[in-house]
């Protein structure tokens, strides 16, 4: 129900352009460092600790490989999602609250503004093209952090680690750009129906029972 | 809207709650004459619970235009929750809520905005937004309604004047104390002209004189602007302030404050009383000073 109260107040007037590029803001450059942070380093482990399996069995050129289908399919929107839902989702969840229990939620209404347009629409539509973008980032330096350790400690020459682009399809980018667009729709959706959707639902489902 | 000797044994179109605490329940049986004949605000026989506990049972009264209604209770009595019914921001479980004549209760969000825009709400603790300042709190509404901005200045200046709250223009919240928080709260409620405006405990925890001060903002409306009000409190000094004085502007165009005194009755403000979501008197003060039920005897004098 907020969900599709949510899509619909982001094409029906007035559409809060200012909002919508404030919490972009919020969500895509704001996560940027901790995004940054954890795809080199995980990219760079998951180098680190398979690269002597693979040695082991004579296939450590598959190394950039490995590193980046686990990167592109799984571990990037899930690493991405999970940074952002931290951030970003505790940080709606603190605003939206605070804003239901000091009465600015119902003055906002008692205003004539719809606060899941006004506040619930604006952080959707970040969530939901930000987090492909940083999924998209934390692979790509994920695969950097993948390359630095392997030809950096490892000694894998830069081009056996080009074995990167063999393995990845259009597929495996899409997929992973999925799963980051839903966990972008549940870190915007499930603060917000928690935090301030929760008195405008309660006092709509409790309203008057209508005669048959 | 205030009232002499002579005129106040007239009926007036404020006069259907008698002061006898009986209230009548299904309204005038006859249409209205007259548009000051339609209250601003109607209540017929509304009841609401939040699950298994009633907050409201069969409360009615209407607050007719121009008038106060002060909405005396303790805590917990469902006074809060009565004005918020009316803002829509609640849905009663049974009965009828009526704005301006306009039958509210089963208006959808969408259709709840236009009424909106007649009132006014003054909400516990200012309920300012946070991240924006004092200009841009003021000028939500207008700002939302994408009126020009020099327009949008000028106007939040006037209302910042009309709350003496010009200097504080630039401010954000956070720097406001207590009583220039609600007064800001004020002037963003009464942006737009609004001819209902709702005070929801105004003066709660604000020392006398900013009190004094809120209840003086609450009688210029009243007398100055013709507005409609439910003014929520269980403060007995406003109730003083709001039911013997009156604004008028004198020859030097000052805004004076006159006690009623012995020369006039002021008949455009009255009490409602709600205990256990039910109302157990409405009528004017000098009716409630000398009822003799126990617990409005008790809540008068706090023991």
């Amino acid at each position: 129900m907020l969900a599709v109260r949510a899509v619909r107040g982001l094409f029906r007037r007035p559409i809060y352009w200012q909002d919508m590029i404030v919490q972009m803001d919020v969500v895509g450059v704001g996560s940027l460092t901790i995004i940054l942070l954890t795809g080199f380093f995980t990219g760079g482990v998951l180098a680190l600790q398979t690269y002597p399996t693979l040695k082991y069995y004579g296939a450590q050129d598959q190394t950039g490989f490995l590193v980046a289908t686990s990167l592109v399919r799984e571990l990037g929107p899930v690493l991405a999602g999970l940074m952002v839902a931290g951030r970003v989702g505790s940080a709606f969840s603190a605003e939206l609250g605070s804003m239901t229990v000091s009465q600015q939620i119902d003055a906002m209404r008692a205003l004539g503004t719809d606060p899941v347009r006004k506040l619930v629409a604006p952080r959707l539509l970040a969530l939901i093209l930000m987090l492909p973008l940083l999924t998209l980032i934390a692979d790509i330096v994920g695969i950097c952090g993948g390359w630095a350790v392997s030809t950096g400690l490892y000694k894998i020459a830069g081009s056996t680690f080009s074995s990167v682009w063999q393995g990845l399809s259009s597929n495996d980018i899409f997929g992973g750009m999925v799963k980051s667009f839903s966990s972008g729709c549940s870190s915007a959706l499930s603060p917000s129906r928690q935090a301030s959707a929760r008195p405008a639902v309660r006092s709509e489902s409790a309203g008057r029972r209508r005669p048959p | 809207m205030v009232t002499t000797e002579t005129e106040a044994s007239l009926p007036g179109p404020g006069d259907r709650v008698a002061d006898s605490g009986v209230v009548d329940l299904e309204g005038s049986p006859q249409a209205p004459q007259h548009e000051r004949e339609i209250p601003a605000i109607e209540f017929r026989n509304v009841h609401l619970s939040f699950d298994d506990r009633k907050v409201l049972d069969g409360l009615s009264f209407k607050v007719m235009k121009g008038e106060t209604k002060i909405i005396l209770g303790g805590s917990g009595g469902g006074k809060s929750t009565t004005i918020k019914l009316v803002l829509g921001l609640l849905k009663p479980d049974e009965g009828q809520i009526l704005v301006d004549g306009d039958d509210i209760t089963d208006f959808t969000e969408y259709e709840m905005s236009t009424v909106r825009k007649k009132i006014g709400m003054i909400f516990q603790e200012g309920a300012l937004f946070d991240s924006l300042s004092v200009y841009d709190n003021v000028a939500y509404r207008l700002h939302e309604q994408g009126v020009a901005e020099d327009e949008v200045e000028q106007e939040v200046r006037r209302m910042l004047r009309f709350v003496d709250l010009e200097d504080a223009i630039d401010q954000m919240p956070i720097e406001l104390s207590g009583g220039m928080r609600r007064r800001v709260g004020i002037a963003r409620a009464l942006v737009g002209g609004p001819k209902i405006v709702l005070f929801d405990e105004p003066t709660a925890g604000l020392d006398p004189p900013t009190a004094r001060t809120i209840c003086e903002l609450a009688i210029k409306l009243r007398d100055l602007e013709d507005v409609s009000s439910m003014f929520v409190t269980h403060e007995m000094n406003n109730v003083e302030y709001l039911t013997s004085e009156y604004a008028v502007v004198n020859e030097a165009g000052e805004i004076i404050f006159e006690d009623e005194g012995e020369r006039i009755c002021l008949i455009n403000t009255k009490i409602l009383m709600i205990r256990d979501g039910q109302l157990i008197f409405s009528g004017s003060d000098e009716t409630l000073f000398k009822s003799e039920d126990p617990y409005i005897r008790r809540f008068l004098r706090g023991r």
